[in-house]
């Protein structure tokens, strides 16, 4: 569940992008980036985890599935708050800036 | 158990090679591209460091991500030795595993799919070239 939450929102990233792209002004091109690596890692643990469970893994309890599908979205939470920090940060169009400094 | 680690040791040493890459490296060659059907514009390549900048990013954000499961799942604590299974010898054996089976594969993934969107941009950047030299 963790996996298919970070791939949806990697996905929905990657359209958003293409959708503005070239321009990178919101900077969805790292968060797309972002997701991405996170469900490449987890499709490699699940590899892992069916060569360990077999097709037992495609069957988990109720419980587990809930708990990780709320981990999913505390993972895409967290994701969208560093992606946020990154563009305070970078600032690609200049609003921090416009509202730290008065243009005379 | 702590198999982001090694994502998050190869995103360092990424980004210092980047980073280093980025100093020496020279301005690409201006060339003529078709963008969009009958529009050809002068622009210029990408450069590697930019390319590189990619895999950076998968990796580090992927290593943060997966740093917090770890804290959801009760692995990762504030406090010394910050890795639960570090703990003891026997937890810290089985995370060593860990480490060298599912985190290196991990890495490995993750530098494999870049090195194909460099392969294929490397790819699309030949063909546009060459079309627009075709219509010029």
């Amino acid at each position: 569940m963790t996996l298919l939450t970070s791939v949806f929102a990697a996905i929905i990233c990657t359209i958003l992008w293409y959708k503005k792209a070239p321009k990178s002004e919101m900077k969805l091109g790292t968060l797309s980036l972002m997701f991405w690596g996170a469900s490449l890692m987890w499709f490699v643990d699940a590899i892992f985890e069916y060569a360990e469970l077999g097709v037992l893994y495609f069957s988990p309890a109720p419980a587990d599935m809930l708990n990780d599908f709320f981990l999913g979205l505390s993972v895409v939470a967290f994701g969208l708050i560093l992606w946020l920090i990154i563009l305070m940060i970078k600032d690609p169009k200049g609003v921090v800036k416009g509202v730290l400094f008065r243009k005379q | 158990m702590a198999c982001f680690i090694v994502s998050a040791t190869e995103a360092l040493i990424v980004t210092v090679a980047q980073k280093m890459i980025e100093k020496k490296e020279k301005s690409p060659e201006e060339v003529k591209v078709e963008f969009a059907p009958g529009t050809i514009q002068s622009a210029h390549g990408i450069k590697f460091s930019e390319k590189l900048k990619w895999l950076r990013t998968m990796l580090w954000g992927g290593s943060g991500l997966l740093a917090f499961e770890h804290v959801w799942h009760g692995e990762v604590i504030p406090w010394f030795p910050f890795l639960t299974a570090a703990s003891n010898p026997a937890d810290a054996a089985e995370m060593l595993h860990e480490m060298s089976t599912v985190g290196v594969g991990m890495a490995l993934l993750v530098t494999g799919v870049w090195a194909g969107m460099v392969c294929v941009s490397a790819l699309i950047e030949k063909n546009a070239i060459a079309s627009s030299e075709v219509k010029k």
